[in-house]
């Protein structure tokens, strides 16, 4: 995710300080990995020297963490054009399952377990997301099927390959 | 999971069935507790469903054996295997289970006047599931006049309005939308917690399967229960 983006559209609905920034990401978009202070301020600095923000008030006490920030008319072109961009989709050509079940055939050791473990990991994470989204609000129910959706198709592959490890066998230790 | 520890409710060992020359199980075997829900999984055709016909004693193997709380299902007698379907297990399928000429209440209150209850004490309580499985509104439609999502989750209400000890759903969610199928499972799954009923779940997709507290996954006629391999 571009933290920068995110925090510059974020600004778009009035000035905030950097805390209210980071408290703002938090709630809506950081879940289980909650924004680090540090990143939070090196990211307005470098937004502010592209000149995608502006320091729209300093508070009393001084500080960095009192600067207000303000987004800039180049900052709303930007989070424009970042929104209006498609997200280059994962083309998951290189994964390490396929190339833990190649190994394990290379070598003689059991695919059919190992993708039979994987398989009762996914669905362990998988059991885990939905307990999560039964006591969740809508955005956590959102971001918690984005997740199963993925662990699904996940599941699918490995079933396939299940079914067809005799082939791929075949094929890799000719 | 609830009951984790207690002594199996269900259990089949090594079961083994045929139709004609078609071998549906080839040593299956799975157990279940009292109030946990369990996923049995596999692809189609690997013998999932002959699987819980058996579990509920609807289809007969041809070796191996079901036990429900310690007595075996293929000692009983035709009458009694109806009996304990009818008191003990609830069953929800993928469609077609709701009679269509009785009204979504008076389908949901047929476990109860089957079992002897009186009619109106049968409708309160049907009715008091319709509204546990939010259709309450449909309570005087025909199964024909609601949409597949509604009808299965007045088909729940039946599978549960008589306090079954176990709950057989097949592919329950097999017609339905994603929306649809999840808030079926989600009433489906709370539902028989509440209540401390257990439920073996047969689906094939592992969004489903992810409501449940473990899996059993069927390939060719054998069952394997994961909870062992990891």
């Amino acid at each position: 995710m571009s933290i920068g983006h995110t925090l510059l559209g974020l600004l778009e609905s009035g000035p905030r300080h950097g805390y209210d920034l980071k408290r703002a990401f938090d709630e809506r978009f950081g879940h289980d990995r909650p924004l680090a202070y540090g990143q939070v301020y090196s990211t307005m600095a470098r937004l502010l020297k592209n000149g995608l923000v502006e320091v729209d008030g300093i508070e009393p006490g001084g500080g960095p963490e009192r600067k207000r920030y303000a987004i800039t008319d180049a900052g709303v072109t930007d989070v424009a054009g970042w929104l209006a961009t498609p997200e280059k989709p994962e083309p998951y050509l290189q994964t390490t399952l396929y190339t833990k079940v190649v190994l394990a055939l290379l070598t003689g050791r059991s695919a059919a377990e190992l993708l039979d473990t994987q398989r009762a990991e996914h669905l362990r994470l998988m059991r885990e997301l939905t307990r999560r989204k039964s006591g969740g609000d809508l955005a956590d129910q959102l971001i918690c099927d984005h997740a199963l959706f993925h662990l699904e198709a996940d599941l699918r592959w490995l079933e396939l390959t299940a079914a067809r490890l005799d082939q791929l066998a075949a094929q890799v230790t000719r | 999971m609830t009951g984790a520890a207690a002594e199996p409710l269900l259990v089949a060992r090594d079961l083994r069935k045929s139709f004609g020359r078609t071998c549906a199980l080839d040593g299956a075997e799975m157990s279940v507790r009292a109030g946990e829900v369990v996923a049995v999984m596999g692809p189609s055709g690997s013998g999932k469903s002959t699987l819980l016909h058996c579990l509920a004693g609807i289809v007969t193997p041809d070796a191996g054996e079901v036990r429900y709380r310690g007595d075996r299902l293929s000692a009983m007698s035709d009458g009694a295997r109806s009996a304990l379907r009818r008191t003990d297990f609830g069953f929800v399928f993928q469609f077609g289970q709701l009679v269509p000429e009785l009204t979504c209440l008076e389908n949901v209150a047929m476990p109860l006047r089957l079992a002897g209850r009186r009619r109106r004490d049968a409708e309160a309580e049907a009715a008091r599931w319709l509204e546990r499985l939010e259709v309450a509104e449909l309570a005087g439609q025909r199964p024909g006049e609601v949409s597949g999502g509604q009808g299965q989750r007045v088909a729940v209400a039946r599978a549960l309005v008589g306090g079954p000890r176990v709950v057989f759903a097949d592919e329950p969610t097999g017609a339905l939308d994603s929306l649809n199928g999840e808030r079926v499972m989600r009433l489906l799954t709370e539902a028989a917690h509440d209540t401390g009923a257990a439920v073996v779940l047969v689906t094939h997709e592992a969004r489903v399967a992810a409501y449940s507290d473990r899996e059993i996954v069927v390939r060719d006629g054998k069952s394997r229960d994961l909870e062992h391999t990891s």
